[in-house]
């Protein structure tokens, strides 16, 4: 460490086990290095992707070819997809924040099963690096876009394989993932943690993990019957062969949606630890939010049919997962609701964590609206397919996932490596991030409306306007990342020690030295009440 | 709940039970998407399936499903005996298990390479000329019997984990969490071909 400055006691960080340096990384159970290991490896990936975004953008400034060629566009759209989605969103916060912080909000020294963690995110490597294989292996990278719809995806010439074991081996990671924490919330919480004195964001990852377990195994064998149809020609999903491509997309879907709330759960479960520290108030409707998540997980487990309102599913289906894709937004809403509350009256400090958490709901609220027109099945026949349902769900992921994890790592940030960013650039940082995310996606909902399809290479000359518009936000935004990525980088060689409690937080990481030592607590705390109990002028609901 | 001081020396027999039950939910699942594609396609081409299901021969698919019940009764009765502290007739009744599921193997390679002298095999000649549900039911019928194939064999290492640890004295009669999960995983691996042997071998 190369800043004068030194905390004083040995932190996990610098933990010696049987290995030294990277070696001593790479064999290490413990829970928080296997987290900040997710969290290196998924910044790289989502670095390349959003670069491969920002090529896409940049093709589409100008109608017909101006940087790469149809088919190249194919491939980097798919690449783009099958990174963002099964190797940046998916693991992203659950693995990563899960992994640093479930232990620790528990009152535990780590996962219930430390080496199946390990293992868990070697499976999580060998597939990431698969995926980058199918790019570089002979033959040309996979054009199906990250849905891989057949019949196409049986057909294309292209490494399809490759990314299906891919994706199979990244679900089979999550799976492993799920089932620690399920375990560990059930087995490890401390003596006196009842299920409803344990804290938000656990509550949020005990739902997404149910959901990993439950609904991968669809799409692994899914993406196994796929490869059957491609190496034995099976025709599971060819109609040539007497197969039903629309089984597959129920199939894929089945689990595909329920994978938005793997990937939103645990990003609601992050926002809602930030919200009563920067208020200095106890959460408002703690109960209502553990119990949203679950009703989440619960409905969003038989929404997925909405994806498919225009493949020549039945009337009544359509009515049916239209009306529960309604149901559905509405304990999304509880927690807004929940989360303003607790806001209102308290004593708000506007530190970037917040500011982040803030602009979540923002864009939250815009994709969430939008996802209502998508689910609506009138306006649905219109939109389907089109730029506006590319905008709806960045907003959803990269607006809320996205956004939830740049709130996480500004907020934990000081407990995992013990040092304070600087505020004034994080807030610059914020400013570009949020101008440019809206500049960017903001114009594909309009030029959507307008007719403007999704995964085209070319448009018509009356779309240019708004696919400029969106290129320069892309530039706004790719900006904005590599300055916040720096404050950080910074923070972390630089920064000054930030003690053990920075934000006045009150749950148990807080109480702990900053960063944690290896075993997080000497003692297992013994926990008396409520997780957001901010001493005794407040209430202790 | 975490009582034991040191890193990594957490016991708890009940969490692992939890997370093996959880696994086999999810394996469940898995074998669940190929169980509703067999619906989908035997719905829509019953006749031809029950024309495909006539080539499997009964008497071996009878043969392993008897095999494989009185694997899973062995297992059953070897997690019995360590909760007693006879490791000896535990890893006695174990070895019967391996033998078990070696002969299930043994079958299932004749079955399989019978078949592929009549080049019904998916892709082969023979398979593309028949009907499309003919070629759906082989199609799932190598899938389905594959997939567990290879649970057998995954099953089959852990029994065989089991018996070394048995015999070191690494499992005991207070310490017998990984015997008992690798008992529930065969009962998992018995329990997908009882669903399977009716719907590809009793169906004609």
């Amino acid at each position: 460490m190369s800043s004068t400055e030194k905390y004083t006691h040995e932190s996990y960080l610098e933990h010696k086990g049987k290995y030294k340096g990277l070696l001593g990384w790479l064999t290490s159970t413990d829970h928080k290095k296997i987290g900040l290991m997710y969290m290196y490896a998924i910044t790289v990936f989502f670095l390349v992707a959003a670069l491969l975004g920002l090529m896409m953008r940049i093709e589409k400034i100008a109608p017909g070819p101006t940087i790469m060629d149809a088919q190249t566009y194919n491939g980097v759209f798919t690449i783009h997809g099958v990174i963002m989605i099964f190797i940046v969103v998916i693991p992203g916060l659950a693995a990563v924040f899960g992994n640093l912080f479930l232990p620790i909000l528990i009152g535990a020294k780590d996962v219930a099963f430390p080496k199946l963690n390990l293992f868990s995110w070697y499976l999580f490597m060998t597939g990431a690096i698969l995926g980058l294989f199918s790019q570089f292996v002979g033959g040309d990278p996979p054009d199906t876009g990250w849905t891989f719809y057949v019949p196409y995806s049986a057909e294309s010439s292209t490494n399809v394989i490759w990314a299906l074991s891919a994706a199979f081996i990244l679900g089979f990671a999550s799976i492993l993932t799920g089932l620690n924490f399920i375990v560990t919330i059930h087995r490890m919480r401390a003596p006196g943690m009842t299920w409803f004195k344990m804290p938000l964001f656990p509550w949020s990852l005990y739902a997404t993990a149910w959901i990993q377990v439950l609904a991968t195994p669809i799409v692994g064998i899914t993406l196994l019957m796929v490869i059957a149809e491609r190496v034995l020609n099976i025709g599971f999903f060819d109609p040539a062969l007497g197969g039903d491509p629309v089984l597959f997309q129920h199939l894929f879907w089945i689990y595909s949606h329920p994978a938005v709330y793997i990937m939103i759960l645990p990003a609601m479960g992050v926002v809602t630890e930030i919200f009563p520290t920067f208020s200095q108030k106890p959460v408002f409707g703690y109960g209502a939010i553990a119990i949203s998540s679950i009703a989440i997980a619960v409905v969003g487990y038989f929404v997925w049919g909405h994806h498919m309102f225009t493949s020549g599913i039945s009337y009544w289906s359509r009515w049916f997962f239209s009306f529960l894709t309604f149901i559905v937004a509405v304990p999304s809403a509880i927690k807004v609701f929940n989360w303003l509350s607790t806001m209102y009256g308290g004593k708000i400090s506007l530190k970037p964590p917040l500011l982040y958490a803030i602009s979540l709901i923002f864009l939250f609220l815009i994709g969430g609206f939008t996802g209502l027109t998508l689910g609506a099945l009138a306006t649905n026949i219109h939109t389907h397919d089109t730029a506006f349902v590319v905008a709806h769900f960045h907003y959803i992921i990269f607006g809320g996932m996205g956004f939830a994890f740049f709130a996480g790592i500004h907020y934990w940030f000081p407990k995992m490596y013990g040092r304070m960013y600087s505020f004034r650039w994080a807030n610059i940082a914020w400013g570009f991030l949020f101008l440019g995310f809206n500049v960017l996606y903001f114009p594909l909902f309009i030029i959507g409306l307008q007719g403007m399809p999704r995964r085209y290479f070319d448009y018509l000359p009356q779309y240019q306007t708004g696919h400029v518009i969106s290129t320069i936000g892309a530039f706004i935004l790719i900006i904005g990342i590599f300055m916040m990525i720096s404050n950080l980088i910074y923070a972390r060689k630089k920064g000054a020690l930030a003690g053990p409690n920075p934000w006045k937080g009150v749950t148990l990481e807080w109480k702990i030295p900053s960063p944690p030592p290896l075993e997080n607590f000497d003692e297992i705390p013994v926990i008396t009440h409520q997780p957001y109990f901010f001493g005794d002028t407040n209430d202790e609901d | 709940m975490s009582t034991h001081p040191t890193h990594n020396e957490h016991h708890d027999p009940e969490g692992s039970k939890i997370g093996m039950w959880l696994f086999i939910f999810t394996e469940l699942f898995l074998f669940g998407g190929l169980f509703l594609v067999y619906a989908v396609f035997r719905n829509k081409y019953s006749a031809e399936f029950h024309h495909a299901a006539e080539e499997l021969n009964a008497f071996i698919g009878t043969m392993n499903t008897v095999v494989l019940l009185v694997s899973s009764m062995t297992v059953a009765m070897s997690v019995t005996a360590i909760q007693k502290g006879n490791s000896k007739k535990a890893i006695g009744l174990l070895i019967l298990t391996v033998l078990a599921a070696l002969i299930f193997m043994v079958n299932k390679y004749f079955e399989w390479s019978h078949k592929f002298e009549f080049n019904l095999y998916p892709g082969s000649d023979v398979v593309k000329g028949l009907d499309h549900g003919e070629i759906l039911f082989y199609g799932l019928y190598y899938m389905m019997t594959g997939l567990h194939a290879l649970h057998v064999l995954i099953g089959l290492v852990l029994l065989i984990i089991v018996i070394v640890r048995l015999k070191s004295g690494r499992i005991t009669k207070d310490h017998y969490s990984l015997h008992e999960n690798s008992g529930l995983y065969w009962h998992l691996v018995d329990l997908i071909w009882i669903f399977l042997f009716p719907l590809l071998y009793l169906i004609t």
